[in-house]
């Protein structure tokens, strides 16, 4: 019963004297507080919060090193988008690359899961650290493919599907890329 | 001239006492982040002390929703019925010699009066909000304010023993010597702990637990009758401490120290610094125990009520009345 008391008596002094800990300027426990931040406030507009490189932010498409889109209209993000938010529509270049003739992601019904990242087999499809899209109308947060698409090569440099996927475009048959083997001759019967 | 200051003390009392509440909203929200290591609002104006013009603006312009499912006329009633009953309280309190609306001989019993009639505020909201939470909140508050109610009026017993008056001015009077706190300070206890709950405070805010019962009995309020459960919220605060220092704290008493400066006004100014520098402590104390304390279970509440208040507020009287008649 009178411990119960005290020890709510102790809880009060305990939250009253925290701030003069925290706050005190000199005294024995300068040293320990004094390097410390007063606040965990991040005071946002003016000091932007630590954002992890993998953080789930805007969604961006992304290019190979020689400058053409990585995205080969596979569909596979638009099928594994829960709120299904991303359309695309695949067409061919004349070289036989296959690129998205359109590409669609509405902002206002994306989740940023990341799944259509993990979906992705050439990392076209890429979430970045960059969270700051708000929008007075809708409309505007359907962003298309000219909005997406990035110059650089996002997380993952060095990267082209064309060199290492097995599959014959203009200038570059199968196995000729940098990262493939040559074609296996399966009518030949030796290791 | 008399009419214009009568007038004056009225307005003066009235405007002042939304005024506390309205600054106390941002005030306890700044004290709040100092002990729980955060800022609290800091942006509009001068350490974000705007935030208490942009609410009220925001509160006055939002829709003031009535749901078709509920009784309308004490519905828009019942904020109003709290707000009035607490603002009316405000009318016996000395803040300083002579500056008080009406010097009632039963001050004390005006102010417990209006204290409960406050209780109707919440309950009447509660009931005819016609929605479940806001049912359990209104008779959570009825049920605590009842229990809570006998021992506040017992717990000031004392104090209108030894001064012989339910008038204020004559209590604070009587302190002239000693203050109330030190020969009454089991009553201080008590009636304090009974305001935290007759305020529903944040120890004892049951009837407004938002963890368990959305906002408790105003769930269903929106707009400027939300807004006057508030400031009615916190001018019960204001008015708890106000009280505490009226009855316990001496209320205006304390050192002249602009004595030396021979102006006869200026001695009403030290007598309202000293009497808002201790209703300021104690406003500061209720924010502390919301910062500090956890809320306790329904049946903790009454049992600390029925269990320990009350014995404790009859020993005092008792005790009280015994020195009383020994000293005659």
């Amino acid at each position: 019963m009178l411990e119960n008391i005290i020890s709510q008596f102790r809880t009060l002094y305990g939250v009253c004297s925290h701030m003069f800990r925290r706050y005190a300027k000199r005294g024995p426990m300068y040293e320990v507080v004094g390097k410390k931040k007063l606040w965990e406030t991040v005071q946002y507009p003016e000091e932007m919060p630590y954002l992890a490189p993998r953080f789930r932010g805007r969604i961006v498409l992304t290019r190979d090193p020689d400058g053409e889109e990585r995205c080969v209209a596979c569909n596979l993000c638009a099928s594994v988008c829960p709120p299904d938010c991303i359309a695309l529509q695949k067409t061919e270049a004349d070289d036989g690359r296959w690129y998205p003739e359109f590409f669609r992601i509405n902002f206002s019904r994306c989740m940023m899961c990341g799944l259509c990242e993990e979906a992705c087999p050439t990392y076209a499809i890429q979430l970045t650290p960059e969270f700051e899209m708000g929008e007075y109308h809708r409309e505007n947060l359907i962003y298309e493919k000219e909005h997406l698409l990035i110059d650089g090569q996002g997380k993952y440099p060095g990267y082209s599907f064309y060199n290492v996927a097995g599959k014959s475009i203009a200038g570059k048959d199968k196995g000729d890329g940098d990262g493939e083997a040559p074609p296996v001759d399966i009518h030949s019967l030796l290791p | 001239m008399e009419i214009i200051l009568a007038l004056l003390k009225v307005f003066g009392v009235l405007i002042g006492a939304v005024l506390a509440a309205a600054v106390l909203t941002w005030y306890e929200r700044r004290m709040l982040g100092l002990w729980q290591d955060r800022l609290g609002p800091n942006r509009v104006w001068f350490f974000g002390i705007g935030i208490v013009v942009a609410d009220m603006l925001k509160m006055f312009f939002k829709d003031d929703w009535i749901p078709p499912f509920a009784d309308k006329p004490i519905f828009v009633m019942a904020p109003a019925i709290m707000l009035g009953s607490i603002w009316m309280a405000f009318a016996v309190v000395p803040f300083a010699p002579g500056i008080h609306v009406i010097d009632l001989n039963v001050g004390l019993l005006f102010f417990m009066g209006m204290s409960s009639m406050a209780v109707y505020g919440v309950l009447l909201g509660g009931l005819s909000s016609n929605s479940k939470f806001a049912l359990i909140g209104g008779l959570r508050s009825a049920a605590q304010m009842v229990s809570y109610e006998v021992f506040m009026g017992l717990s000031l017993m004392g104090v209108v023993m030894i001064t012989g008056s339910f008038s204020l001015v004559k209590i604070v009077e009587a302190q002239g010597d000693l203050w109330f706190v030190v020969t009454q300070f089991l009553g201080f206890i008590v009636f304090m702990i009974a305001g935290i709950a007759e305020s529903h405070r944040l120890p004892f805010d049951l009837p407004e637990a938002e963890q368990e019962l959305v906002q408790g009995f105003h769930t269903e309020y929106s707009g400027m009758s939300f807004g006057m459960y508030m400031v009615g919220e916190y001018m019960g605060v204001v008015l708890v401490s106000v009280f505490i220092t009226t009855i316990f704290f001496g209320g205006w008493l304390g050192p002249d120290f602009l004595a030396w400066t021979g102006i006869a006004w200026l001695s009403t100014v030290t007598d309202f610094f000293w009497f808002a520098v201790k209703a300021a402590f104690f406003i500061s104390f209720f924010v502390l125990l919301r910062a500090a304390m956890p809320r306790p279970r329904y049946d903790q509440l009454m049992s600390l009520g029925w269990k320990i208040m009350l014995p404790l507020t009859l020993l005092n009287l008792v005790v009280t009345g015994y020195v009383l008649l020994m000293q005659t």
